[in-house]
């Protein structure tokens, strides 16, 4: 049997269209996170919490990414920041090529920080760099305890989590203290947040550590953050 | 579901690293798949299957290399074996630890039929078939 040598990564393609997009983000001085979770944690919540208190601090453009609906856009167009939507039409994941196209219809000039909201989904967004200077997990206290252990690549591929729900903490059976050990033993490197979309707790502290890490210092790779 | 996206990736490296002359030659795609690529085999080899079967690489399927999931500890110095995920140094328990593999997500090469047995592709024989066949 004849043999033809390859030796490239499946997601080359992947990775070379987000090279671009990170160094476009980079020309804008944009700060770039990209938020994951499974469906329900309150991700567009987050969001809206966000732009709700760093409005006047940081300029913030959204890219909402679903399978199906404008729903998020709208929601999010509410707090008048530009916000473009992709509707990925039954795929399970953005991909950076996705965010290209969407960036030629998003303002990033004079910005300072992108938020893109991946598809609902804790399994496959995690393979898939967009050009983002980190990702961002969400885990709601309703969905369990054990969640990073059961889907550990995603917490292994996020620089921060952020524990949301906080408030529905007493009606749950979620061990908020075991949670963070789990999604520890998985990327001892996580910086924790905990918040309630709800109460208003915790986003201060989340905000914060926006504001610290917007206009990445030049040859910022993506990689450090403070 | 991401399996489909990557098996159409997959095929798309073949299109481009195989002369268009040899594409209906091609037998297996080799693939090295990590253990924490995230990846589920079965799910690939038959969104892949799918994608190509009306193409020029409709006789091709995946062979998998599996690459198990390794750390290695920078406190210690010990590699480890633990359970899939675990970034904490079974062997001192730091979190000073790094994946030496299990990442892998690659096409290696591809396995083409020779133009002999390429004239009997159509029947799904045995290897042992193909070289009566070819030596005939």
């Amino acid at each position: 049997m004849d043999v033809i040598t390859i030796e490239r990564k499946v997601l080359q393609k992947n990775d070379e269209i987000a090279s671009a997009n990170r160094a476009l983000f980079k020309k804008n001085g944009l700060f770039t996170i990209n938020i994951v979770s499974s469906p329900g944690s309150g991700k567009t919540s987050l969001v809206e919490k966000t732009i709700e208190h760093l409005s006047g601090k940081l300029k913030i453009s959204v890219i909402e990414g679903d399978v199906q609906t404008d729903l998020d856009a709208k929601r999010v167009s509410n707090y008048n920041v530009p916000v473009v939507q992709i509707i990925t039409n039954g795929a399970c994941h953005l991909e950076a090529n996705l965010v290209k196209d969407a960036l030629e219809n998003i303002e990033l000039k004079g910005r300072d920080l992108l938020i893109i909201e991946n598809v609902g989904n804790l399994v496959c967004p995690a393979g898939y760099d967009l050009g983002e200077d980190l990702k961002v997990v969400i885990i709601s206290v309703t969905e369990g305890d054990d969640k990073p252990l059961k889907y550990p690549k995603m917490f292994m591929n996020s620089k921060v989590l952020v524990i949301n729900k906080i408030d529905l903490l007493p009606y749950v059976n979620c061990n908020i203290k075991v949670l963070r050990e789990n999604a520890l033993k998985i990327n001892p490197g996580l910086t924790v947040f905990e918040t309630s979309c709800t109460s208003g707790e915790g986003i201060d502290k989340w905000c914060g550590f926006l504001i610290e890490n917007k206009n990445p210092d030049p040859g910022h790779s993506g990689e450090g953050f403070h | 579901m991401h399996e489909l996206s990557l098996a159409r990736d997959i095929a798309d490296i073949v299109y481009q690293n195989v002369p268009s002359t040899e594409l209906n030659h091609v037998k297996f795609v080799v693939v090295k798949i990590g253990e924490f690529s995230g990846v589920v085999v079965d799910s690939l080899k038959f969104s892949y299957e799918a994608i190509v079967s009306e193409t020029e690489l409709k006789n091709s399927g995946l062979e998998i290399i599996y690459i198990p999931f390794r750390l290695k500890c920078n406190s210690c110095g010990k590699t480890s074996y633990n359970e899939f995920g675990m970034m904490i140094c079974e062997e001192c328990g730091s979190g000073n630890t790094e994946i030496i593999s299990g990442n892998e997500l690659q096409v290696v090469e591809v396995k083409l039929n020779s133009p002999c047995e390429q004239d009997y592709s159509s029947d799904d024989f045995k290897s042992s078939d193909e070289y009566l066949i070819s030596t005939k």
